[in-house]
């Protein structure tokens, strides 16, 4: 495919209770292998998709987590986590499982305007 | 201009395929055209041909299949999203097709705009 | 760029979000969204405070279909499903805040 744009992967929801974070992750994954300019952002919920140390055994889904350190093998290495969101979760960057970059909601607002495409789950 | 429509809960449950459907007609109403409907998610359910809704209600199934006939609009199901559901050729409503999620990454880049509907 | 919701304000805090990152632009609310689009209900502050700083429409359809077409909040503007399109087309992207 010729024509790259820049796909910002927008996550709002948290992991299990729904499998929007999953399917999101699967558009990802393939949204990189078309070598497209992939960056992914995390807000309100979605924050806690990056939690580290979960644990699925006992609701028996499977544990997608360790894809998101997976991401860099695929050279999906912009990852994006809104502030407001990780204070009101009470959850700082060493909470998360991979290193991100930490916006203000001003600087998500310009960055998501940079954007060609834009998809939310 | 070219657009592209992604659609991810299912009929009837939540209102995103009736928003997205009329947001098609509207769009090719005004002359634009509606390359690709890609059904994600639940969305995957709006190709079943199994759906039969009571007679005075509207058929939301064959209401896409009439538009992609008439317009020339790409209904596109996500394999991987389609098999978890339950969806596979053998009851796939006419007018649609099985595909992977390439398709939507195309969808985005073959597209001018590519608009989401969804819970 | 257009931002879309869906979700009524009074139980999600999605249009809230949209608010606090669209910088400036417009937004469309449709669906259950709608809702803060009304007087009288407790989010109306705040949507009047978001009109200064971003163009907020509203889906007519939705909001007739709500019973709710009597109680516009001034300074929002009304569209249908081919002002829909239109937004689109005037901005270069658009987000829906599922």
């Amino acid at each position: 495919m010729s024509d790259i744009k820049k796909f910002m992967f927008v996550n709002r929801k948290a992991p299990y209770g729904t499998i929007y974070a999953l399917e999101s992750l699967e558009v990802v994954l393939i949204t990189a292998a078309f070598d497209q300019d992939v960056s992914l952002a995390f807000l309100d919920d979605g924050v806690f998709q990056l939690k580290k140390g979960q644990q699925t055994k006992g609701i028996e889904i499977k544990n997608f987590s360790p894809t998101y350190r997976a991401l860099e093998g695929y050279d999906v290495e912009k990852l994006y986590v809104m502030k407001e969101s990780m204070d009101a979760r009470g959850l700082t960057e060493d909470d998360l499982l991979v290193p991100v970059t930490v916006l203000s909601s001003t600087e998500m607002g310009a960055l998501m305007d940079e954007q060609d495409v834009v998809l939310s789950f | 201009m070219k657009f592209g429509i992604v659609v991810n809960e299912g009929p009837y449950q939540h209102q995103s395929a009736d928003s997205a459907y009329l947001f098609a007609k509207a769009a090719i109403a005004k002359g634009h055209e509606v390359w690709r409907v890609f059904f994600y998610h639940d969305g995957v359910n709006n190709s079943s041909a199994l759906t039969e809704p009571p007679q005075d209600d509207r058929h939301i199934v064959n209401r896409w299949a009439k538009l992609a006939e008439e317009h020339n609009v790409d209904l596109v199901v996500c394999v991987a999203a389609a098999l978890r559901r339950g969806i596979k050729d053998e009851n796939l409503a006419k007018g649609f097709r099985i595909s992977g999620l390439g398709q939507l990454v195309e969808a985005g880049t073959k597209t001018d705009r590519l608009v989401t509907f969804g819970d | 760029m257009l931002h879309i919701v869906n979700k009524s304000p009074l139980e999600n805090s999605s249009l809230e979000s949209c608010l606090m990152v669209a910088g400036s632009g417009d937004v469309l609310l449709i669906e259950d969204a709608v809702y803060a689009a009304t007087t009288g209900n407790i989010f109306e502050p705040k949507l009047r405070a978001a009109l200064g700083k971003v163009k907020v429409y509203v889906l007519q359809p939705d909001l007739d279909a709500r019973g709710m077409g009597d109680r516009l909040v001034a300074g929002v503007t009304s569209v249908d499903y081919s002002g829909f399109v239109d937004l689109t087309t005037t901005n270069n992207t658009c987000q829906s805040w599922l």
